[in-house]
């Protein structure tokens, strides 16, 4: 039965160490801050989310798996909502996202429900 | 097996702080110090099971919580320009504009 239990951690914590180090690197080598931010999602979703189910399975039936368990929900909730948030102030702060080719300005023309449609409003 | 599951998130750790050194604007070093703030919990939860101490995850959990209201601080000063901004004012400005 140990046996089985440390196979099955050992085969979760390797991949979710795997995701934290690219998602580290990813984080380093993005070239703005939009396309850093899917790297450190990666971070968050998979390569937290696969250490600790890895660690669940070796607490096993115990108080320790329920906090994990708790730990696992927090990161649920808390990571898209904070990268909703920065995303929303970088780009109220203008900052400009590393675009191949800015197909903003094509919208500018079309209507008000485009992102230019904030930019008419008279920012404070 | 918690060497290896601590040594990735040390790895990781240091690459976040990196970023949150060289980042050029202040939501790059916002949003290492959100990873550094997820990493610091997974630290904890491994280092706790390399050392046979579980209360470890306790701290990890209020330091979760305490992570993402310290982001929110950040961004929303950073947004507005001061942190008592009221944001209800705004959208009574700008609703059915």
């Amino acid at each position: 039965m140990e046996m089985i239990a440390d196979a099955i951690s050992w085969c979760l914590i390797v991949p979710g160490c795997f995701f934290l180090v690219t998602g580290a690197l990813g984080l380093l080598r993005m070239p703005d801050v939009y396309t850093r931010m899917h790297a450190a999602s990666v971070i968050e979703t998979l390569g937290a989310t696969l250490l600790v189910l890895g660690l669940i399975v070796q607490a096993g039936l115990t108080l320790v798996a329920l906090k994990l368990v708790f730990v696992l929900a927090l990161l649920f909730f808390f990571g898209p909502v904070a990268s909703h948030a920065l995303a929303q102030a970088a780009l109220h702060a203008d900052v400009k996202p590393v675009l191949a080719e800015d197909r903003r300005s094509r919208n500018l023309d079309s209507g008000p429900t485009g992102l230019a449609g904030s930019k008419e409003e008279p920012s404070p | 097996m918690f060497y290896v599951a601590t040594g990735a998130v040390l790895a990781a750790l240091m690459l976040a702080v990196i970023r949150a050194i060289r980042g050029p604007t202040v939501f790059d070093r916002v949003l290492a110090s959100n990873t550094i703030g997820t990493l610091a919990i997974l630290l904890l939860a491994s280092y706790g099971f390399l050392t046979d101490r579980p209360e470890f995850l306790d701290i990890g959990l209020t330091y979760g919580l305490l992570n993402l209201i310290g982001t929110f601080a950040v961004l929303k000063f950073f947004r507005h320009g001061d942190l008592a901004h009221d944001i209800a004012e705004d959208q009574e400005k700008s609703r059915w504009k």
